[in-house]
């Protein structure tokens, strides 16, 4: 079990507070994503979580028991932190036992998850090594293994693939949400990284300056988000948000547009503009236009190679199904 | 290219001649000392015998024999360690504290702490002889102990301090998430991690003991006394036996310097490798 549940909880450092009053409920088996720009409070939040920070009010509730006063070791959770936080004077075996260790587990049964954890995560054959003579990815798998041996009833992520290359992040970011259905455990996972976020939760929790600005599933924040700040921030590439002229036709403050629901034509269309940088991924083609008014350059996304050259004339049409309103205050408008 | 690698060849050599001159420097006053406490008291005095004399071992022989050295070496080494070990036990946990879970006052206490040591011993001679003799502890270990490891701890703590801050915060708080307690953490990551600061701390908390001299000489007699005592009592006001004088002192220092020799090479050394990134 692990239902973890925040009730107005605070945290200030001196006299400036990162995390004005926030509540949030995270299910058993959920896998949340913490996502938001950096110094958005989602570490410090994770950290409360976790009791490795104090919440300066409120209360922590793990499976309805207020852990609020409990130190970090006796809440039961298992955190992987973005530098790894390997022991470096252990093995990988000694590193992945100690918690077991520390919990008093029998050798047998040490040995018999030590030997499960090393065979799903690739490390029976570096169990003898130190730290320092692993990779960053085999480190990074060696700090899961630490965290799944004891059986936690959730798991802490602290933007754990972060100092990793971009191909190992891919590869890892399959293999915990792999383990994440294999397991069904509760997950808090915190990232900087939308796509991280879009591809492995159940549930994201989009985090401006310590404010849930949303919550809810990947499809939800990508197809309603609740408001400017969210639609900017989840997708890839962003939304285009349009101000002006162009938003008051629609009797908007802002409307907003996503690339992929923009169809380009160099006849006829109906936003004119010309066509600056063109990014070819060979699967997308993601054209940069200028000279549309409220929203310039605005992206749009084409899907193969589609030839357009540097200043060429073209015509804007988005799909109207697809546009999306808010007021003056940011607020989504239906 | 030529040129570079030219000037730095160069530049080497001046480096090592000048890393030469400065260590002769350094042990030209052991030399002397030893060689003098080689030397006759009368030898020693008189110039013409500065390198070229009879050596003789009378000045270490007298030592052992009239002064009882074995007795002073004794209590140096039983004051010295039993003050580093305490100054250890009290400082490990200080400084883990203060790395790890710094309050506001940390800072101003490190300060504070250092401030004592700015402090002349003169001004609290008084209350201490006062305060040892009124407890019955004048001439004790056991007090002999206490100060040494006292006036050591503020040295003790900044040096710990220094090297617990190097390691990263996230192992001893994968530490917290993994269960252990504060105990376990000291025990089981702290300690074998710091491990070659903490060796250079024992080393040179140790190597100030040993080398004390204001308060061992001025609170023991007999029973408690120190080398430092055995040197003070040999020291003749006229500026006499200058050969037993160098003997004491040479057997006084001699174990502290080979103990240093043989740990240089332990101390240098880093385990936090790999830990993060």
């Amino acid at each position: 079990m692990g239902r973890i549940v925040l009730e107005n909880v605070t945290k200030s450092f001196g006299s400036t507070e990162v995390i004005p009053p926030l509540n949030l409920t995270i299910e058993d088996g959920e896998f949340a994503v913490f996502v938001g720009p950096s110094g958005c409070g989602k570490s410090t939040l994770l950290r409360v979580i976790a009791g490795l920070e104090d919440a300066t009010s409120g209360k922590v509730l793990i499976d309805d028991e207020d852990v609020t006063e409990i130190s970090p070791s006796k809440r039961g959770l298992a955190m992987v932190f973005q530098t790894y936080a390997l022991y470096p004077h252990m093995s990988v075996r000694k590193n992945i036992a100690f918690p077991m260790r520390m919990a008093g587990m029998s050798e047998e049964e040490q040995e018999k998850r030590i030997t499960a954890a090393a065979n799903s995560l690739n490390l029976t054959d570096y169990l003898d090594r130190k730290p320092g003579q692993l990779s960053g990815g085999q480190r990074q798998r060696v700090a899961i293994g630490r965290a799944i041996v004891r059986d936690p009833s959730a798991f802490l992520f602290d933007e754990p693939l972060s100092n990793l290359d971009a191909a190992l992040r891919v590869g890892m970011r399959l293999e915990i949400t792999e383990m994440h259905e294999r397991m069904k455990t509760t997950m808090i996972y915190v990232t900087h990284d939308q796509v991280e976020a879009m591809t492995m939760a159940n549930k994201i929790v989009v985090l401006q300056a310590g404010v849930i600005e949303q919550v809810g599933s990947p499809l939800e924040l990508y197809h309603r988000p609740r408001n400017k700040f969210v639609a900017g921030f989840i997708g890839s590439p962003k939304m285009n948000l349009i101000e002006g002229a162009l938003a008051e036709e629609q009797a908007a403050h802002t409307i907003g547009i996503r690339p992929e629901h923009l169809s380009i034509s160099d006849k006829e269309g109906l936003w004119q503009g010309t066509v600056g940088v063109a990014e070819h991924l060979g699967s997308d083609t993601f054209i940069h236009i200028h000279g549309i008014e409220g929203c310039d350059p605005m992206t749009m996304r084409a899907a193969g190679d589609v030839s357009f050259n540097h200043g060429d004339r073209v015509y804007l049409t988005p799909d109207a199904t697809q546009i999306h309103k808010f007021d003056a205050q940011g607020l989504r408008v239906e | 290219m030529a040129i570079v690698a030219q000037s730095s060849k160069y530049g080497d050599i001046g480096r090592a001649i000048l890393a030469w001159a400065v260590g002769l420097l350094f042990f030209f006053p052991i030399f002397w000392l030893v060689l003098t406490s080689f030397k006759t008291d009368a030898d020693a005095v008189k110039p013409e015998f500065l390198f070229f004399f009879t050596p003789t071992l009378e000045n270490y022989l007298n030592m052992t024999e009239n002064y009882d050295y074995w007795r002073f070496a004794t209590n140096s080494v039983i004051t010295s360690v039993f003050a580093t070990v305490f100054a250890l036990a009290v400082g490990i946990p200080c400084a883990y504290a203060m790395a790890f879970k710094p309050t506001r006052g940390t800072k101003d206490l490190l300060m504070w702490m250092l401030s004592t040591k700015m402090l002349p011993a003169a001004a609290v001679l008084y209350p201490m002889t006062f305060l040892t003799k009124s407890l019955g502890l004048f001439d004790t270990h056991f007090m002999v102990i206490v100060v040494l490891m006292l006036i050591n701890l503020p040295i003790v703590i900044w040096m710990l301090f220094t090297y617990f801050k190097e390691i990263p915060k996230e192992i001893i708080e994968a530490g917290q998430m993994d269960g252990v307690n504060t105990w376990g953490e000291i025990r089981e990551i702290l300690i074998p991690l710091a491990w070659g600061g903490i060796a250079s701390t024992a080393l040179l908390c140790f190597i100030f003991c040993w080398n004390e001299a204001y308060w061992t000489v001025r609170l023991t007699t007999t029973e408690a006394a120190t080398l430092s005592k055995l040197i003070e009592g040999n020291r003749a006001p006229e500026g006499l036996f200058f050969g037993r004088l160098s003997a004491v002192s040479a057997a006084a220092v001699g174990p502290i310097i080979v103990l240093g020799w043989f740990c240089q090479k332990q101390l240098v050394q880093g385990l936090t490798f790999g830990a993060v990134k």
